[in-house]
């Protein structure tokens, strides 16, 4: 009995153990997406955010800090200085070194948030060895990808409506999944190019440290690389007309070979591997 | 210290009444009162809509913006939060501090008997209601104007014949601001009362003085801007489209170029307002005075060379960046020194906690706020993360909502007395202050949170998970809706019908400027007999 028993449990373990692995194998997992009572950033999925992140929390104490410091200084004079307490008011109107000190701090605050600032800035700015570029077109109402160094392909990325979500894609939140996810390598330094088709739009993904207003006419260039695989999502962030609550921004992070693979998938589908093979690979007309 | 209260009424100068008084007015008092009055009516407009942006954002979901078939309509969203903004800033917050007050106590505190022009004044106000009016017509026309405050093109060539007239309303209401920046400059600088000299002048003087540069350099830009755009969307130009070798991003650099000395105009009175209160509840001259005018001259001067901190992620070279987040810093310098002068003022003082005194310091408490996430904004890398989501909308309100509209409540609690001769009921102001420094304070802090956690703006619906602090932040706008209501009803009419009858100096020995030497009201026409100041006034 108490085998049967033991065999059964260690049957049911291996069972979800499996579903795991299967799991694991088709889909990532839900990240980059909003909690409730989120207060703070979300967790950094890139090494931009990271340094982004973490100059944050600099800056958040260095203001709560001088907030509260403005803060105790009212309450302390509103209370020392009330006319019942201070009947006759000073006529002090100066102090040469108090107005000079109010001056020099603030600088050297600023000074101490300046350096690391520009660090950020200049690393976050360009990629020097990415893997390769994604170009990012943003349009009403919907994101295009396309990949010109697998081939220059596209994919078409437009959310699902509300049913559709619900059938297909049930553990993404509402307003969030999409048909066609942007889908990109775990650990790969991705050069982001954006333009904007129509209007312009913005494209960014929380916990990425990446924005980029796509503007018509003009190219505008930032850089990604996420520690992690799974689901991240973001949101159009520069006001486009009609549909810019509902032109969600989706990023599906997998493992290099699974990339490939679906590299291949799309090429494939977009007519871009000729049925023969590498060896007939297509050669430019004009050579 | 003056030593004529010049109140003296002569035969000749007859008072106007009805039409003449009002629609060709040349009072600067009565023109003052047209556009506080104005303000307080576009204010509930503008706040009204806010209303029901708060009411769609309760909860997830689109509740009441759909169109006809049930789907929701963003574009009808996007209408109604231009209108909000455009509302509040052109219609409501400038009208209020530079009309409003500056036409009532610019002249009042510098001596002077009015305006240097008092026709073009008359026309500066009566551009403003024509002007709104088309505002409000470009929201029913053509299907609206759904573009944000900021009218970016391409999207502002796509819209409708709306925008046609949003871009009138603009101009009609820029010429109006450019007339009474030209009117406020010559003013200040010619009709000072003899012995005032520009380093005796009352902060507040000094306020509309560099707002008014401020207007006369900045709206100039916007007004070619918008024209540009309208020949763009009429006439076949390409000045923002790419498929004409035009770029919007020429627009955006004309916008901000105009558009950032447009946020310090809409706060510059407000520093001057609080200033005056501060001293008179004090019962201390300004600590610092030098410093504080000077501190102003600072922010409009350096104003002029930020404005691309609103635009880091549209692609600019990141050592250009690196220029604006270095320039922007700078500014918390001045404002650090008005922060910390006012603080000094108040030290050694005798405090009074009146209602003025209440919201000067609810004002200096909440602009810092919005200063120190200014200051976090003003860091290109960081805003990546931040540009567009509701952290600026918190920082945006915590220094114009909680900060210019404290002064506008500080400003007229301080003078209503002055301007109507009644007292406001003391137990009213307390209350409204209570329930609005509640209520904004409800509605605005949870936004940093929405904004970290990546909520964008302009969002007529948000993932589920977001609710939380947008339900929260909704209850503390329909909060601070109904102070704003029952300061109309107990404050404004209250005060109106059956206020106390005040003296000349109801605020004591604190009140210094010259406004608090005339009567309250003041006589229809001031200063006949100019006054002279004293050297040591305001040292």
């Amino acid at each position: 009995m108490i085998g049967k028993r033991v065999l059964g449990i260690f049957g049911f373990l291996l069972t979800i153990a499996g579903i795991g692995i299967a799991a694991g194998a088709q889909a990532q997992p839900v990240v980059g997406v909003p909690h409730d009572w989120q207060m703070a950033f979300p967790p950094s999925y890139t090494p931009v955010m990271e340094r982004l992140a973490s100059l944050h929390d600099l800056l958040l104490v260095i203001i709560t800090l001088i907030t509260l410091f403005v803060a105790a200084l009212l309450i302390y004079v509103v209370f020392r200085f009330h006319a019942s307490r201070n009947p006759t008011p000073s006529v002090v109107t100066h102090n040469t070194v108090l107005e000079i000190a109010w001056t020099i701090v603030p600088i050297l605050i600023l000074v101490v948030i300046a350096i690391p600032s520009f660090r950020l800035l200049y690393y976050g700015d360009k990629a020097f060895d990415a893997a390769f570029t994604v170009k990012v077109t943003g349009h009403q109402w919907y994101w295009q990808y396309e990949y010109p160094d697998q081939g220059n392909f596209s994919i078409d990325s437009r959310i699902l409506a509300e049913a559709d979500r619900i059938k297909q894609k049930p553990q993404i939140p509402r307003l969030l999944a999409v048909d066609e996810e942007m889908v990109i390598p775990v650990n790969t330094t991705i050069r982001i190019i954006g333009t904007g088709a129509d209007v312009m739009h913005g494209w960014t993904v929380p916990g990425f440290g990446i924005k980029k207003t796509v503007i018509p006419g003009r190219i505008n260039e930032g850089w990604i690389n996420v520690e992690h695989e799974g689901y991240y999502f973001g949101e159009c962030s520069q006001i486009c007309g009609n549909g810019h609550t509902y032109m969600p921004i989706a990023v599906r992070v997998v493992s290099k070979p699974e990339f490939d693979k679906w590299v291949e998938q799309k090429k494939k589908a977009a007519g871009l591997i000729p049925p023969t093979g590498f060896a007939s690979a297509v050669i430019p007309a004009n050579r | 210290m003056a030593t004529h209260a010049a109140a003296a009424h002569h035969d000749d100068h007859h008072t106007p009444t009805g039409i003449k008084r009002w629609l060709f007015s040349t009072n600067h008092k009565d023109i003052g009162t047209m556009y506080l009055a104005f303000s307080i009516c576009t204010a509930f407009i503008g706040a009204g809509f806010s209303v029901l942006m708060r009411l769609e954002l309760l909860h997830p979901g689109v509740q009441f913006f759909n169109a006809a078939d049930g789907t929701p309509n963003g574009h009808l969203w996007n209408t109604v939060v231009t209108a909000h903004g455009l509302t509040m800033v052109f219609f409501v917050v400038m009208p209020a501090l530079i009309g409003g007050f500056g036409n009532w106590f610019v002249p009042l505190m510098i001596g002077a008997p009015d305006m240097a022009f008092p026709r073009m004044n008359n026309i500066s106000f009566w551009l403003l209601p024509p002007s709104f009016l088309l505002l409000l017509l470009s929201a029913l026309v053509g299907g609206g104007v759904g573009t944000g405050w900021t009218i970016y093109p391409p999207l502002t060539i796509q819209q409708g014949a709306g925008m046609d007239l949003a871009i009138f309303s603009l101009h009609l209401a820029g010429a109006s601001s450019i007339l009474g920046a030209i009117n406020f400059i010559t003013t200040i600088f010619n009709m000072r009362a003899p012995g005032m000299t520009l380093h005796r002048m009352p902060l507040f003087a000094w306020s509309m003085l560099v707002t008014a540069f401020l207007l006369l350099l900045a709206v100039p830009v916007l007004a070619g801007a918008i024209t540009m755009l309208l020949t763009d969307r009429n006439f076949g130009t390409h000045f923002f489209d790419p498929a004409g070798g035009g770029d919007p991003t020429l627009f955006l650099h004309l916008f901000w170029f105009f558009g950032h000395p447009e946020v310090y105009i809409m706060i510059l009175p407000a520093f001057g307002i609080v200033s005056h209160i501060v001293s008179t509840f004090a019962r201390k001259p300004i600590f610092g005075y030098l410093g504080m005018a000077y501190a102003m001259v600072a922010i409009g001067v350096v104003g002029f060379i930020v404005w691309a901190h609103h635009m880091y992620t549209v692609g600019m070279d990141v050592d250009t960046r690196a220029y604006f987040v270095a320039a922007t810093m700078v500014i918390a310098v001045p404002t650090g020194v008005k922060i910390f002068s006012w603080i000094a003022t108040m030290w050694g003082g005798s405090i009074r906690l009146e209602v003025p005194m209440l919201w000067a310091l609810g004002f200096i408490f909440l602009f810092t706020i919005g200063g120190v996430t200014g200051v976090v904004l003003a860091n290109a890398g960081v805003d990546y993360a931040m540009h567009n989501t509701y952290y600026v909308i918190a920082h945006f309100h915590y220094t114009l909502s909680l900060g210019a509209v404290f002064g506008m409540f500080a400003g007229f609690y301080y003078w209503i007395g002055k301007m109507s001769g009644r007292q406001y009921p003391n137990w009213a102001g307390y209350l409204h202050f209570a329930v609005t420094f509640f209520g904004v304070n409800l509605t605005f802090f949870p936004m940093h949170f929405l904004g970290l956690a990546g909520m964008p703006r302009h969002y007529v619906d948000y993932p589920d998970a977001m609710w939380h602090w947008n339900y929260i932040a909704s209850i503390g706008a329909f909060i601070t809706f109904a102070g704003a209501v029952f300061w109309l009803i107990f404050v404004v009419f209250g005060t109106l019908l059956f206020g106390r009858k005040v003296g000349a100096n109801y605020w004591g020995e604190g009140a210094t400027t010259l406004e608090w030497t005339v009567s309250s009201p003041p006589p229809f026409h001031t200063f006949d007999e100019l006054p002279h100041i004293a050297p040591q006034a305001h040292h």
